[in-house]
């Protein structure tokens, strides 16, 4: 396979820029995305022009429900809310709308649309821009739910998510929009929705990390490996449908989990992981099950306390120090 | 700003599109008036919203409309979807909850919806079909299909920020969508001088730079030349439009609402604003045509509403262990 390097945000760009070329009836609206927040979506309009690269007003129920009704009517909407917080401003038509559809018209309405938007703090950006809301939709019957940590994850879930004849919503994670790595050039590479990825191998402890944590636990590994900890980390890349059996598999290996979401962890990722072992592998565990997320609060906009809050490499030994019984 | 938009005469219908106005339009009467006694026997389950004495409405502007052109609807939806064209016996067996029923029993009658008639779905959130409005009415742009959405909500959702924001967005993108306000008076259990502070919402069209024009809604000829004028101006690309329609809610918010909130003498007397009445009057008296012919037609209806009715009743139950079916599409 030919490899190119590219960032996340770059990835993204090539996989909506294939899927457009693929597909005349992928088009993406949003807030000003011909110039493109945070640069992903900058320039693509040269090459599809205003009909197929829509600038919105600010209304974030107009632009998903605009893309509710296209996709009912044979479109494959891609539709951009800047900033995860935003999404609470269009719940109607995400939960309502987009994600009851297909159930309530007993399946002669698909809604294949995706909703693409950034989310996660440490731009001290203050509360209202900084949230990671994934689990929020996890629990919306008719969703699924995607959320990569690499430019080749980014690129090839988003291209199956286009193809996906379901809502997907479709979550990036700001800081990581410049992380780079391998990208397949061959349009035709996609990573199917529902599987979770093995990033490293280890027997000790496994870590299942979500988003903006993978890059973080993958530091921790590194570094608890030379202090002779195996760590074992699964990024689910889709939490919904869940990938459970390489989850499951993973921690009837090692015996221990660690869950790592840089959102709430109140009724978070994590939550649902720990239930998912408590229900499926309680036998097979030798430790308790240890979370690491935002505990119940608010990003604030001082740069320390911001960063006191959102959980990081520290956080992650001390959960896998007291999942092993080292703490 | 281009084309103007103006309101013409409104013109006198021939005898065939007459017939099938009334027909149209005892449909919905007759349909609504016999759920009503199936919801009263607990045939019927869940909320019914019952949209008697609002016939003209749908009937007048889906009139202009084909099987290709697209409708949103509202919680008080039978009238947009018999409007359309759908099947009343796939309706009624979708309220009966059966598997032959428009939705195979998932939507009932907040959610019965009709892919190959264009009918994107009545709606249980007040407000949420306007902004789908903009989705059917983007594709057809996008499509240069020349399809028209009609976008059905009532003075209630006119107030929702769903109302703005398509109405703006409809606007600036100049989407092929007519909406329709059906301004029955009332938003749920409130009056419209409760909820507003303006008479006509028609007014609000202006802050959105498109034409907003208003008709007697229970004037059938009304409603059916201002749409036949509408969605030709459409179709040539102008635009949305807003047309409001001045009509009467004969019942309830909900079947089986008691009303205290309203006032008992203006309830007696709203009959006579009947769509069916007022128009079958003008035929006989224009000579357009008979009582005999209605009589006719009344009992034509009769029927196909109880065929409708049995058709519902004798309908397949789906398996309750189907339950997970659907809420993924392949």
């Amino acid at each position: 396979m030919s490899m190119g390097f590219n960032t996340i945000a770059g990835a993204i760009s090539q996989a909506i820029t294939e899927e457009m070329r693929r597909d005349a009836n992928v088009v993406l609206i949003g807030e000003d995305v011909t110039t493109g927040i945070f640069g992903v979506t900058a320039g693509l309009v040269d090459e599809f022009g205003t009909d197929r690269f829509c600038d919105t007003p600010i209304s974030e129920n107009a632009i998903i429900g605009c893309a509710v009704g296209a996709a009912m009517t044979g479109m494959r909407p891609i539709a951009e809310i800047m900033f995860q917080d935003f999404l609470t401003c269009c719940m109607d038509p995400i939960v309502n709308q987009a994600a009851k559809m297909s159930y309530m018209s007993g399946g002669t309405f698909s809604v294949p649309m995706v909703v693409r938007s950034p989310g996660g703090a440490g731009l001290g950006a203050g509360p209202q821009h900084s949230q990671s809301l994934a689990s929020w939709f996890m629990g919306v019957p008719g969703l699924k739910v995607v959320s990569p940590s690499s430019p080749i994850d980014a690129k090839g879930l988003l291209k199956s998510a286009i193809r996906d004849n379901n809502p997907v919503i479709f979550l990036e994670n700001k800081l990581l929009y410049f992380e780079s790595g391998e990208v397949p050039d061959d349009i035709d590479f996609t990573i199917p929705l529902g599987q979770a990825s093995v990033l490293r191998e280890g027997d000790d402890v496994t870590i299942v990390a979500v988003s903006g944590m993978v890059p973080r636990a993958l530091r921790v590994a590194d570094e608890l490996g030379a202090e002779g900890v195996s760590v074992e980390i699964v990024d689910p890349r889709t939490l919904y449908p869940l990938d459970t059996e390489t989850i499951l598999q993973s921690v009837k290996k090692t015996g221990r989990l660690v869950t790592a979401e840089e959102g709430v962890m109140t009724c978070g990722v994590g939550a649902e992981l720990a239930a998912l072992i408590a229900e499926k592998a309680y036998d097979c565990l030798d430790g308790p099950i240890v979370r690491v997320g935002t505990p119940h609060v608010n990003y604030a906009y001082n740069q320390e306390m911001e960063w006191a809050t959102i959980p990081d490499e520290q956080d992650l030994v001390r959960a896998v120090k007291k999942a092993i019984g080292q703490e | 700003m281009g084309t103007k938009f103006k309101l013409k005469q409104k013109k006198q219908v021939g005898k065939d599109a007459a017939l099938a106005l009334l027909k149209r339009m005892l449909l919905i009467r007759r349909f609504e008036e016999t759920l009503a006694r199936l919801f009263a026997d607990s045939e019927v389950k869940g909320f019914v919203h019952l949209s008697i004495g609002q016939e003209a409405c749908p009937t007048g502007v889906c009139a202009h409309l084909t099987n290709d052109d697209y409708i949103t609807s509202t919680h008080r939806g039978h009238g947009h979807l018999i409007g359309k064209g759908g099947d009343i016996k796939l309706a009624m067996a979708e309220l009966f909850g059966k598997t032959e029923g428009y939705c195979k029993g998932r939507g009932g009658s907040m959610h019965v919806a009709a892919f190959d008639l264009g009918i994107l779905g009545a709606n249980g959130i007040v407000g949420a079909g306007l902004v789908l409005a903009t989705g059917s009415g983007f594709s057809a742009k996008y499509q240069n299909n020349d399809r028209v959405t009609a976008c059905f909500f009532g003075d209630g959702a006119s107030n929702q920020g769903t109302f703005h924001e398509a109405a703006n967005l409809a606007s600036v993108w100049k989407l092929p969508i007519l909406f329709v306000c059906e301004n029955n008076g009332w938003a749920e259990f409130s009056p419209q001088s409760s909820h507003q502070k303006i008479e006509k919402v028609s007014t609000r069209a202006v802050g959105y730079g498109m034409p907003g024009v208003t008709v007697d809604g229970d004037d059938i000829e009304a409603v059916y030349s201002a749409t036949a004028d509408a969605v030709a101006w459409i179709r040539k690309g102008n635009g949305p439009i807003l047309l409001e329609c001045l009509t009467h809610r004969w019942e309830g918010h909900y079947a089986g609402d008691p009303q205290p909130y309203r006032d008992q003498d203006e309830l007696q007397a709203i009959t006579q604003h009947c769509p069916i009445e007022r128009f079958k009057k003008q035929l006989i008296e224009r000579k357009t045509i008979t009582a005999a012919e209605f009589e006719a037609l009344s009992v034509e209806v009769e029927s196909e509403i109880g065929e409708a009715v049995e058709f519902g009743r004798q309908g397949t139950d789906p398996n309750p262990q189907d339950f997970m079916s659907y809420i993924y599409a392949d």
